[in-house]
């Protein structure tokens, strides 16, 4: 491979026979685990914040506005501002509240996000763990996330709150759904379920552009349930400012509101994340068949870059659609996912699977 | 042991207060929804948290002060809330206004109408979920409120209207500004229909949903666009014309659907012959006084008077028991709101509830007018 400047597993592998040849294998073990644990922390402090604040200038450009501009250089220090206004809130009980359950509930939704996150290929070799199962573990951790939702709507013993939670438990379950299938759809076509073989398989041309129709299809119909899943609008019916005024995070106030929002965030990103693995290639450059010297200016910029810019173009998507579209009725999303999405779905996954055993992809 | 008293899921009802803090209730109304799962089974407006007791403070006051009250109640449409008082002073007294101020009201309604249905349509956006509507809104309602603050003063609250004509005469700009806002508004209304009226999900959410029937719309007391979106031909202006309204060609939008849907039509209607009526006036605005000669104090010969125009969201009726005092004995003000929300109960039952906010947003309920 001719991107091996930028490899990560050399680094990776030389700073991991240094820990081990000169301390005990426990010791070794823990500092490499804090390590990668701060590590993880950090960035997904700053992917948050990140997100929130391009979320608040995204939408100003919707809507004719600035967006944050004061504090800082094009207000960039705004959701700083409003997260230490977060963490110096009280933090509310509530009379009546399954206080255990009201409690576990923010921290069940933000542990399954870092679940999430570790199974994501940033760049070659930039990968925390690489099961040969990724795809299927981060559909089965992030379907977690519902179980956060559901106690953090029964527990606030508000009918707001459980109004949003049931709606939310529907919704996740069922989208949860079409994201897999369409995740299915894809693996057919790479043949694996290992995060990095697929990236390594997207070497010659992306998935999106190899799979002809089903694949742009599959990519369609996850963008959609995708943004189902993550209880963001259109479809941010738990949640339903209107109608709800907050659902399920009515009665949460201070950090914990924050840990929600947060975890709304980067929900995004994981979503977003997967797409750009799955359906566009991850870390790997844009390659075009065999026009080698194309390809080797595409090599010289980084994989890190490649891949946040394409998660990043995602979630720039995902917030047009919120800013965009008005909010569905349960029973019509409903309707959407169990009588459209889901059948052209399935027969989607035949078309790919006959187009992959006739040879018939790039 | 199964409890005898045991009741299904799904089968119970429980009630929901929505509001009076509620962010589209639109201000401090109370509904007492009664839900079945998502569904909803009966509702109940619970009023009264704004009332200020306007009618009854109108006993006190001279007939110029009252029209300082009426700004208060329908906010949204205060000139033409304004309107309905100085006509009734006029007609009792049988005063001749000069035609300069019939035309310059009639504009100034219209302008009114328009910057209400805007703010009508921000929140419609706002209760539907497209929060984008809101600053498309409100950023070209700025623009009426600007001509507004131009020529007397205020954005909100203008109370421009006196027994007999106006405060003052108009800004030397207004012509000038009137006509440069018809020409951006008629293209910037193409966005509100890009954006919110051939949207799918728009039209999924709003059509078939709280149908009222031309009977039912009669007996219930709906009017303005609420009531023409059910077939009910009410507009006061056309059957009973005030001020310049019998001089300008203009069409009583109507539908027939009576959903939500038809309501939306017809004040996305309304805009343009708005914009229909206020450009056939601007230009030929005729020279005279802006106001006719009045007595210092007025007083109304003993009897009983009412009037009525149209307000932005349906007939307003001001009702007067004189006895020759410079105070009236008794004043009420049917207020279009008020008869409005009494058919939402009606409207709502077997939707869900993120129909009843969409039901609400497209009555376009002002509380201060509901409770005065």
């Amino acid at each position: 491979m001719s991107f091996s400047i930028y490899d990560f597993t050399a680094f990776n592998q030389s700073f991991d026979r240094l820990l081990f040849e000169n301390l005990s294998p426990f010791w070794a073990t823990t500092i490499e685990l804090t390590l990668i644990g701060l590590i993880v922390l950090i960035c997904y402090a700053l992917i948050g914040l990140f997100l929130v604040y391009a979320e608040r200038k995204v939408c100003a450009f919707v809507q004719n506005r600035v967006g944050p501009n004061r504090v800082g250089p094009y207000g960039f220090f705004q959701t700083i501002a409003d997260f230490i206004k977060l963490m110096l809130k009280e933090l509310i009980t509530i009379k009546n509240a399954d206080k255990v359950l009201f409690n576990i509930a923010p921290y069940i939704v933000i542990i399954v996000n870092f679940m999430a996150l570790a199974a994501i290929p940033y760049a070659k070799g930039l990968h925390m763990i690489d099961f040969d199962i990724g795809v299927l573990y981060v559909m089965a951790v992030s379907s977690l996330s519902v179980v956060g939702v559901l106690l953090a709507g029964w527990s606030s013993n508000s009918k707001f709150s459980l109004i949003g939670a049931m709606r939310s438990g529907a919704q996740i379950v069922s989208y949860e759904l079409s994201v897999g299938l369409s995740l299915v759809t894809m693996i057919i076509l790479a043949g694996t379920m290992q995060f990095s073989a697929i990236v390594e398989g997207q070497a010659d041309g992306w998935f999106l552009f190899k799979g002809h129709i089903p694949a742009l299809i599959a990519f369609v119909i996850f963008l959609i349930a995708s943004t189902a899943e993550i209880n963001r609008g259109p479809f941010d019916l738990a949640e339903a400012e209107s109608e709800l005024t907050a659902g399920f995070h009515t009665e949460y106030s201070g950090i914990k509101f924050a840990f929600f929002y947060l975890s709304e965030y980067m929900n995004m990103f994981v979503v977003a994340a997967i797409a750009s693995t799955v359906f566009l290639g991850g870390w790997m450059p844009f390659h075009i068949g065999n026009w080698s010297g194309f390809n080797n200016v595409m090599d010289y910029i980084p994989p890190i870059f490649w891949f946040f810019g394409k998660t990043f173009f995602i979630i720039w998507v995902i917030m047009l659609f919120k800013w965009t579209f008005p909010r569905l009725r349960i029973d019509q999303l409903l309707t959407l996912e169990w009588k459209y999405l889901l059948p052209i779905n399935l027969v989607n996954i035949l078309i790919m699977s006959f187009i992959v055993l006739m040879g018939w992809h790039f | 042991m199964l409890n005898p008293q045991f009741i299904p899921i799904g089968e119970e009802e429980y009630h929901v207060n929505i509001g009076p803090q509620h962010p589209s209730t639109h201000g401090v109304l109370r509904l007492v929804v009664s839900l079945q799962g998502e569904t909803v089974k009966s509702l109940k407006p619970h009023c009264g948290y704004i009332h200020r007791g306007i009618e009854k403070m109108c006993e006190k006051d001279t007939y110029p002060q009252i029209i300082h009250l009426t700004d208060r109640m329908d906010y949204l449409s205060a000139h033409i809330n304004n309107h309905a008082v100085c006509l009734l002073v006029e007609n009792a007294l049988e005063v001749e206004v000069p035609e300069r101020v019939k035309y310059i009201r009639t504009i100034i309604d219209e302008l009114t109408r328009i910057a209400s249905h805007q703010l009508w349509w921000c929140s419609f956006g706002m209760d539907m979920g497209g929060q984008t509507c809101y600053f498309y809104g409100l950023r070209d309602r700025e623009k009426v409120l600007d001509i507004f603050e131009e020529s007397f003063g205020s954005r909100l609250l203008h109370s421009y209207y006196t027994p007999g004509g106006l405060m003052m005469d108009i800004h030397p700009n207004f012509q000038k500004r009137v006509k440069e806002f018809i020409k951006y508004f008629r293209k910037k209304i193409r966005d509100y229909d890009d954006i919110l009226t051939g949207n799918v999900i728009m039209h999924e959410r709003t059509k078939g949903i709280g149908i009222i029937s031309k009977e039912d719309v009669i007996s219930y007391g709906v009017t303005g666009p609420t009531g023409r979106g059910s077939g009910f031909s009410c507009d006061v202006r056309k059957h009973h014309p005030y001020a310049a309204y019998d001089k300008v060609e203009f069409n009583e939008i109507l539908e027939t659907a009576g959903d939500t849907f038809a309501r939306y039509m017809v004040r996305m209607g309304e805009f343009r012959e708005s914009m229909k009526i206020i450009e056939q006036l601007i230009d030929n605005i005729p020279e005279g006084d802006y106001s006719a000669k009045m007595k210092a104090v007025i007083k109304l010969p003993a009897g009983e008077y009412y009037q009525r125009v149209e307000a932005a969201r349906g007939e307003l009726g001001v009702y007067v028991i004189s006895d020759g005092n410079k105070t009236p004995y008794r004043m009420k003000f049917r207020s279009p709101n008020l008869s409005n929300l009494s058919a939402l109960d009606h409207m709502c039952r077997g939707y869900k509830i993120a129909d009843l906010i969409a039901i609400g947003g497209s009555l376009d309920y002002v509380i201060p007018d509901i409770d005065r």
